[in-house]
């Protein structure tokens, strides 16, 4: 004799986990993955800097190396891809921050839009400024 | 009944389990009038009275308040009760249990991973003291309950984790909806429960584990915005971190 619950029929739960390509099938998880991926061109642009940075540590020859690399179709074109990996992933994220971000003032809270326009034109201003400070000095 | 203003109909495939019958799911096609008054839920209604009694599914208030009748159609999570036939014309529609979920038959899931969670993150107002009966409610003015409210919307229908592609691949992951709801309590001017539920979001499984996808807000029918819920959370535990850190005479709860 058996003891327990009376379990003919009861739940057999069934449960497969996600395939690998899960994301495939909606243009909303694409953009997930595309935003996430694109952080390789971040990370790029982090090294090349550390890259610059040492070559410059280390002297005018290493330097020259370098600036000599940068010039390189090679170079070109991974700059070319970071950049536009660098724009898709801060657009994206720039366009999440009013989620992010309740601001209030008094006791109103500040609609999304405004912390957009704030956003992009924090970057616009940064991007002249630096902008500026390659080409005048 | 009287079908006398149906002109055509509309193929649905219904996703079958029967655990007794078979260890992989199937399909089974059902014709049924294309009403443009129908939902989806009352094809499925249609079905089972008139074709396959032993179709199983969850529903109850056909009005899009209680919650139990989320189901996949064509992919997208959505309330069977509030999507209309109509819109899927000329068919055919593709009706699933909801993704992310153990299907227990047909198109039943279980819940009881959420039931868990969601007793997990405390979702009811801590108070530190109770006060005595004499001195009254405790009052909220109207800017104050404007501060959770959006949050309180929720009718734990899951369709959101169902959207949520990390919730699918780390199903330890606490969750869209129980994460809304913590916030919701957290913000609650009568709530002192923060530390405590801060300790259970912070953990591996909490906020941190979110990487933003934003669908949960997408398909969530309350526009309870959970993906805003969990960023906010995390930018507010950010900060809080770095006050205790630089001003630890703070203290605060
Ligand atoms: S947050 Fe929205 S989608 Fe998620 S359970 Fe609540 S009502 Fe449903
Ligand atoms: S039956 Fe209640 S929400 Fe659809």
């Amino acid at each position: 004799m058996s003891y327990g619950r009376y379990k003919k029929n009861h739940p057999w739960l069934y449960h497969k986990k996600p395939p690998l390509l899960w994301w495939v099938k909606k243009w909303a998880y694409v953009r997930f993955i595309l935003r996430e991926l694109t952080s390789l061109g971040v990370a790029f642009y982090v090294v090349v800097l550390l890259t610059y940075v040492n070559a410059v540590s280390q002297g005018p020859e290493a330097f020259a190396v370098f600036s000599d690399w940068l010039k390189s179709p090679l170079s070109l074109g991974l700059h070319g891809i970071a950049f536009i990996f660098v724009l898709f992933h801060s657009i994206t994220w720039f366009n999440l921050a009013p989620k992010a971000m309740v601001v209030h003032l008094g006791k109103k809270r500040i609609p999304g839009r405004i912390i957009l326009i704030m956003n992009y034109s924090m970057w616009f201003v940064v991007t002249a400024g630096f902008f500026w400070l390659l080409t005048t000095v | 009944m009287n079908h006398a203003n149906t002109t055509t109909t509309i193929d649905l495939e219904v996703y079958r389990y029967r655990p007794e019958l078979e260890t992989e799911p199937t399909f089974d096609t059902f014709t049924v009038p294309l009403r443009s008054d129908w939902v989806i839920l009352d094809a499925l209604n249609y079905i089972k009275d008139e074709i396959d009694g032993t179709l199983s599914y969850r529903w109850s208030c056909q009005m899009g308040v209680c919650g139990s009748c989320g189901m996949m159609a064509n992919g997208e999570p959505i309330l069977t009760c509030a999507s209309f036939l109509k819109n899927y014309a000329p068919g055919p529609i593709r009706v699933e249990p909801l993704a992310n979920f153990p299907v227990a038959r047909d198109l039943i899931i279980s819940m009881d991973d959420f039931m868990e969670k969601l007793n997990r993150i405390k979702p009811w107002i801590i108070v530190e003291e109770e006060k005595p009966l004499e001195e009254g409610e405790y009052l909220q003015t109207p800017e104050q309950l404007d501060e959770y409210k959006q949050f309180s919307m929720c009718i734990n229908c899951m369709l959101c984790y169902s959207a949520c592609p990390i919730y699918g691949m780390e199903p330890s992951f606490i969750g869209p909806a129980a994460l809304a709801l913590a916030q919701r309590y957290n913000l609650d001017s009568r709530d002192h429960g923060n530390q405590q539920r801060l300790d259970i979001l912070s953990t591996d499984d909490g906020i941190w584990q979110c990487t933003f996808v934003g669908e949960c807000s997408e398909v969530c029918p309350e526009n309870v915005d959970p993906a805003g819920a969990i960023q906010q959370y995390k930018v507010a535990s950010t900060n809080d971190w770095w006050k205790s850190k630089l001003m630890p005479w703070g203290n605060k709860k």
